[in-house]
């Protein structure tokens, strides 16, 4: 229990230090690297509550895939920190009103488990059946529209930011690979006994 | 104070030790993993290879780590330190990681998680961090455009890794690497193994791996003729050799994976009496050996490939055939009843 103990405080300790240090951090690069700290903070809590299948969707997903594109959006910005920072006070009263509804639903929340602990929709695990295989179970079965209608959801968004990104310039030179791969020598080497003094055609 | 001795000091304390000694003896094997490398490199080419140091050059890998080791370390001036000095750590780091979840013979693992499997995919996929932080702080325009086209191959390359391991555990039903070896325990021996019925996979998984560990040929994050030597231009000393290291310890464990997947772990080739008396920590080195000779190949015969050759081979070659085995493979084990229950 005590080890336990002492694993919650420092996932949840490094977490909210990580998370606050997002929005501290001067260099936006370090506060998605803090944020990516913060996942990995979060998947060790979910292990500690004995979701492993979770913790581990969660780094491969956010850590590995979607921070890499945050990364990677936030690196190729030319980012003014100067400008960056006269722009707080504008952008304060909308931030300011995102924290306070976080925090009321939040509060909610925390207030109603609080109240009648145990409540809501609490699922229970088989005994014998481990975590992968329970949500598997009750994904591909029970939930199995839902689940199918969040991945067609994801693929309209990709097929959405093909379409806009895609361009067909007609002066553009294309390979054709089929061809580049089925060029043989004969067609492309030939071998011509030259004259002297007459050269070629 | 009793309880709390051999309820939780006691296993800590064996899982140090374990942890250690499986450090030091992954370390010394990466150093000859890195000598032989170098050494099947040289033969392809009718070269010696390193061949001073030591009896036929078999110290040359000491020698480098010394070398390296007393360098003074250089941190260019423009560079963001922390970040350019935490680079090779998380990439050094994250490979030694996934080494805790291999099982290199039966029982012969420092964490037996139900979700094995998952974990080294989840921490290679952290790998490309590595890269990605290496190229930005270096604050230089060889290494930022490494990191760029790094992070594009090692996340598409990845796509592919994910789809032939769903195969392999369609098979298996299992998440546990332990689990997937005793799956593939058969009374044929190694016709029994899963390189035979998913030979196809088998090919995508090493030519990703490949992919995935920056192996020639589709090094071209350090394509030394158009980009110096990518993300690690301005590493030296001990730094470049700490991601020297990371990179050949994700080359063992994408072997060690190889081995798991497809050449039934520890299982000997045949379960008859010679073969059943030799441990199954031989048989699982001698498997991986085999695989990181194949990948050793790979670098000495084929040529690096173009970089949009690269990205066609991962999304309209290998991504297609993938999910198409996936859906074939569910199906077969579906229609015949051979899928584990």
């Amino acid at each position: 229990m005590i080890i336990n103990a002492i694993f919650f405080y420092l996932f949840a300790g490094i977490t909210v230090a990580s998370a606050v240090m997002v929005i501290a951090a001067r260099n936006p690069v370090h506060s998605v690297l803090f944020l990516i700290l913060a996942f990995v903070n979060a998947a060790g809590l979910f292990v500690l509550l004995g979701a492993e299948f979770l913790a581990m969707i969660l780094i491969v997903v956010y850590v590995g895939a979607v921070a890499v594109l945050f990364l990677f959006v936030v690196m190729m910005l030319d980012v003014d920190f100067a400008e960056l920072r006269q722009g707080v006070l504008n952008y304060l009263p909308i931030g300011a009103l995102i924290g306070a509804i976080l925090l009321a639903e939040l509060l909610l929340v925390v207030g109603g488990w609080a109240l009648a602990p145990g409540g809501g929709h609490a699922a229970t695990v088989p005994a014998n059946v481990s975590n992968t295989q329970a949500l598997g179970l009750v994904l591909y079965t029970r939930y199995v529209y839902f689940f199918e209608a969040a991945g067609v959801i994801l693929l309209v968004a990709m097929i959405g930011a093909i379409v806009m990104t895609l361009q067909h310039k007609p002066d553009v030179r294309r390979q054709n690979i089929a061809e580049q791969v089925a060029r043989r020598r004969a067609s492309a080497v030939e071998l011509v006994n030259v004259k002297p003094g007459q050269g070629l055609s | 104070m009793e309880i709390a001795w051999s309820d939780y000091l006691l296993p800590f304390l064996i899982m140090v030790g374990e942890s250690l000694l499986l450090l030091i003896i992954l370390l010394i094997a990466v150093a000859y993993i890195l000598y032989a490398d170098r050494k099947i490199w040289a033969a392809v080419q009718i070269r010696r290879g390193p061949n001073v140091v030591g009896p036929w050059g078999l110290f040359q890998s000491f020698a480098d780590l010394i070398k390296f080791v007393l360098k003074e370390p250089v941190i260019p001036a423009g560079a963001n330190k922390g970040v350019f000095l935490i680079a090779p750590l998380v990439t050094c780091t994250l490979a030694l990681a996934a080494w805790a979840v291999i099982p290199v013979s039966a029982g012969w693992v420092i964490a037996n998680i139900n979700v094995g499997i998952l974990y080294i995919f989840a921490i290679s996929s952290l790998g490309v961090y590595g890269v990605i932080m290496a190229g930005w702080a270096s604050n230089s325009k060889y290494p930022f455009l490494a990191a760029l086209r790094s992070a594009a191959q090692m996340v598409s390359y990845e796509v592919s890794i994910g789809f032939v391991i769903i195969t392999v555990l369609l098979c298996v039903g299992s998440l546990n690497l332990s689990a997937i070896v005793e799956a593939q325990d058969h009374p044929w021996g190694l016709f029994g193994w899963y390189w035979l019925p998913l030979f196809p996979m088998l090919v995508i998984f090493f030519v990703s791996a490949l992919a995935e560990t920056n192996r020639p040929p589709f090094d071209l994050v350090e394509a030394e003729s158009e980009l110096v030597a990518g993300f690690m231009v301005e590493y030296g000393s001990t730094p470049y050799m700490m991601f020297m290291l990371g990179e050949y310890v994700a080359v063992t464990t994408m072997c060690a994976m190889c081995t798991i997947l497809f050449f039934g772990g520890w299982l000997p080739p045949f379960p008859v009496v010679p073969f059943t008396w030799i441990p199954g920590v031989i048989w699982f080195v001698l498997k991986a050996l085999f695989v990181f000779f194949m990948f050793a190949m790979v670098k000495a015969f084929v040529p690096r490939y173009r970089y949009d050759q690269l990205m066609r081979l991962g999304w309209k070659v290998f991504l297609p055939i993938s999910l198409a085995m996936v859906a074939i493979v569910a199906g077969v084990l579906q229609i015949t009843g051979w899928a584990p229950q």
